[in-house]
């Protein structure tokens, strides 16, 4: 591992000087409170992530500075300043309170990436209500399993997916009271919907954001565990201000950035660093509404003078799959800062980057239930690739093993392996798992918040991930639930077990692949399993639908009838099998 | 190749790709991912299903030629003029 050459950075090097010149320096002197006290407060003394991102903007020198910038293809870029934002958060925010939505309630988008879900969520935190991105790729099965258990009263989602996902599934939604759709096209209104630019139009101009404290809720996101219920992670206000100096340390934003997160904000990522941080920095945000496509991103790179540009390792490895000619066709000036986020970038990726812009791509780790980037690499700090970094000023990080009395142990030994942890207690640690306690108090042991994540330190302090302690898949950087693929799957007439693992994957990290005992009487043939692959398709959508099914005859269980899906893997894998009576045998 | 030697085929690989997509419903015109549910992940497939099919080289650059029934039609003809 320790053969790839460090990545050595020389203060000449910079064009721009970084926020943090002195890793250790900065950590010696940092606080959560000089950060959260250099934040303004809104007048009467509230907390809101709203007024941070948007509102003090718009009252100031930055009121007439590009906040966002929509790139879509046959048509103009759309672009909103920060008054622009504002003015069209104030109206959503209205229409909310029109329809009797407000402090604590849940409102949730489905969309692409269009101006209407920026607003949407901007708006829903003005009006003191807490903000639920559903993945626009998700299939009505994980749609409905997430808007009913969040309570959602309120969705703006766009005629399509409305159509597509949503309707089938309404009559099932007691709780949905609200759907707002974003016409595009000329069709006529789904039934029992309202037109999100009617509402618009008619909504007053202004809006009083709502004066939140640091502890009131702000985001639901929610993210896979091992059982086929997803986790609604909760987050507070308070979590903007490690939004805040994360985009300034780790991303390294300055004033004059023009900065493009490519993580969709269906997703922690996409909202956290798409949304919040770079609008709480005041800089320009670019946000490309199109798919993935090689030629596109290296034109956006270039032609919109991106200076930071924060994505993901799926996304390096297509570029690097289309060779570096394709990269090396234009010139980026303006490039700054590579960041990468979503699972481990590969060293070869990190150097890709200086192959490709003359700049290395700088891995980060968070979760969803970290609220922002807790390791990290840093523009002021020698990168060695493969590693995650070093913790952010502010965070204690620590490789912890598990011990007898349900406690753990810190361990302070290089490159010992062990339950990646976090001491708790930052501004963005996770307030709860919506309506499961228990499940909240099991991710800590005394101080420390436990990732879930297996990891090492080396004798310099930097963090090196190893996998995941359970069998969560993580395919394009997202987790996905085993549990919740399997579900579907049985849910189909011929299926009799499922068992569902990840395997690898060159682009997407892992895959998912399923394998199906069929009941008897049905033939394991093609038609059958392009069957079974449309039925999982239609579920649950592209983002969690196997990418593979296998029909077996049998599959490996323990005495109780649990599924062995290590066992399953190690087949697939063709490793060793290991001593399975201490893996699943010992529920 | 000719067009209605090639849709046929076009539409198989789709459809082993997106297996919930009925093939008769699929205009030929409109992009996928504006139809139905199709991810990155699957154009990359879709373009190396086709490159695997048909035979021709497909350049990255060339991928969003493959976004539609049609446009991949296009292509093909392209790639692989007609020959007797």
């Amino acid at each position: 591992m320790m053969h790839w050459p460090v990545i050595e950075k020389t203060a000449e090097a910079y064009r721009v000087a970084p926020h943090m010149r002195d890793y250790s320096a900065a950590r010696a002197q940092f606080s959560w409170d000089a950060v959260a006290r250099a934040l303004p407060r809104m007048p009467d003394g509230g907390f809101n992530i709203a007024h941070l991102a948007v509102d003090r903007h718009a009252d100031g020198p930055l009121a007439p500075h590009c906040a966002l910038r929509f790139l879509a293809r046959g048509a103009a870029p759309r672009e909103y300043s920060y008054r622009d934002l504002r003015a069209a958060a104030d109206r959503f925010a209205q229409t909310l309170s029109k329809l009797g939505i407000g402090r604590g309630d849940r409102v949730a988008t489905l969309a692409g990436r269009i101006p209407e879900l920026y607003i949407a969520a901007l708006g829903t935190l003005k009006a003191g209500a807490v903000y639920l991105p559903l993945f626009s790729a998700f299939g009505p099965e994980p749609l409905e399993t997430r808007l009913s258990l969040s309570g959602a009263r309120t969705l703006v989602t766009t005629d399509v997916l409305y159509r597509r996902k949503v309707e089938a599934i309404r009559a099932r939604l007691p709780a949905l009271e609200h759907v707002l759709v974003v016409r595009t096209g000329s069709g006529p209104l789904p039934a029992n919907t309202h037109d999100f630019a009617a509402l618009a139009a008619e909504a007053p101009a202004g809006f009083a954001t709502v004066a939140t404290l640091p502890s009131d809720l702000a985001l639901l996101h929610f993210t896979s565990g091992t059982t086929g219920k997803p986790k609604g992670v909760l987050h507070s206000h308070s979590a903007v201000v490690v939004h805040e100096a994360t985009a300034r340390y780790a991303l390294d934003l300055h004033d004059a950035d023009v900065y493009w997160c490519t993580a969709d904000p269906g997703w922690v990522t996409g909202v956290s660093y798409g949304i919040i941080a770079p609008l709480v920095c005041g800089v320009t945000t670019i946000v490309d509404c199109e798919d993935f496509d090689v030629e596109r991103w290296y034109a956006i790179l270039a032609e919109e003078s991106i200076s930071v540009w924060y994505t993901a390792p799926t996304a390096i490895r297509m570029l690097m799959k289309a060779g570096l000619e394709a990269a090396r066709a234009r010139r980026y000036p303006a490039l700054r800062l590579l960041a990468s986020v979503g699972e481990p970038l590969n060293p070869e990726g990190v150097l890709w980057g200086l192959e490709a812009f003359g700049l290395p791509f700088h891995d980060n780790w968070w979760q969803t239930e970290t609220g922002g980037i807790m390791i990290a690499n840093y523009a002021a700090m020698d990168i060695r690739p493969g590693s995650m970094g070093k913790p952010v000023p502010g965070i204690d990080a620590a490789i912890v093993v598990r011990e007898a009395n349900g406690g753990v142990k810190p361990v302070d030994d290089p490159d010992q392996v062990g339950e990646l942890a976090l001491r708790s207690g930052w501004p963005s640690m996770f307030r709860g798992y919506l309506n499961e306690d228990e499940r909240y108090r099991r991710c800590f042991a005394g101080d420390w918040y436990l990732s879930g994540d297996l990891a090492k330190r080396d004798a310099d302090g930097y963090f090196w991930f190893i996998g995941r302690s359970d069998d969560v898949i993580k395919s394009s950087g997202h987790l996905i639930s085993p549990f919740e693929v399997a579900s579907a799957l049985l849910s189909h007439a011929a299926v009799a077990q499922a068992g569902v693992i990840g395997v690898p994957d060159p682009i997407m990290g892992e895959a998912v692949k399923a394998f199906v005992e069929l009941k008897p009487g049905n033939a394991a043939d093609a038609a059958l399993n392009k069957q079974l692959m449309g039925h999982a398709r239609k579920l649950l959508g592209t983002a969690v639908a196997p990418r593979e099914i296998a029909f077996i005859e049998s599959l490996p269980r323990t005495r109780s009838g649990k599924i062995m899906r290590r066992l399953l893997k190690a087949r697939e894998l063709g490793t060793a099998e290991g001593d399975l009576s201490t893996l699943e045998g010992a529920e | 190749m000719n067009t209605p030697d090639v849709r046929p085929r076009l539409l198989k690989l789709l459809t082993d790709i997106a297996a919930d997509v009925d093939p008769a419903s699929v205009a030929a015109e409109a992009e996928f991912s504006d139809q139905f549910d199709f991810d990155s992940m699957d154009q990359l497939n879709f373009a190396i299903a086709v490159h695997r099919e048909f035979g021709v080289e497909i350049p990255e650059r060339d991928y969003r030629e493959l976004r539609s029934l049609a446009g991949a039609e296009r292509y093909l003809r392209r790639a692989a003029p007609q020959t007797p």
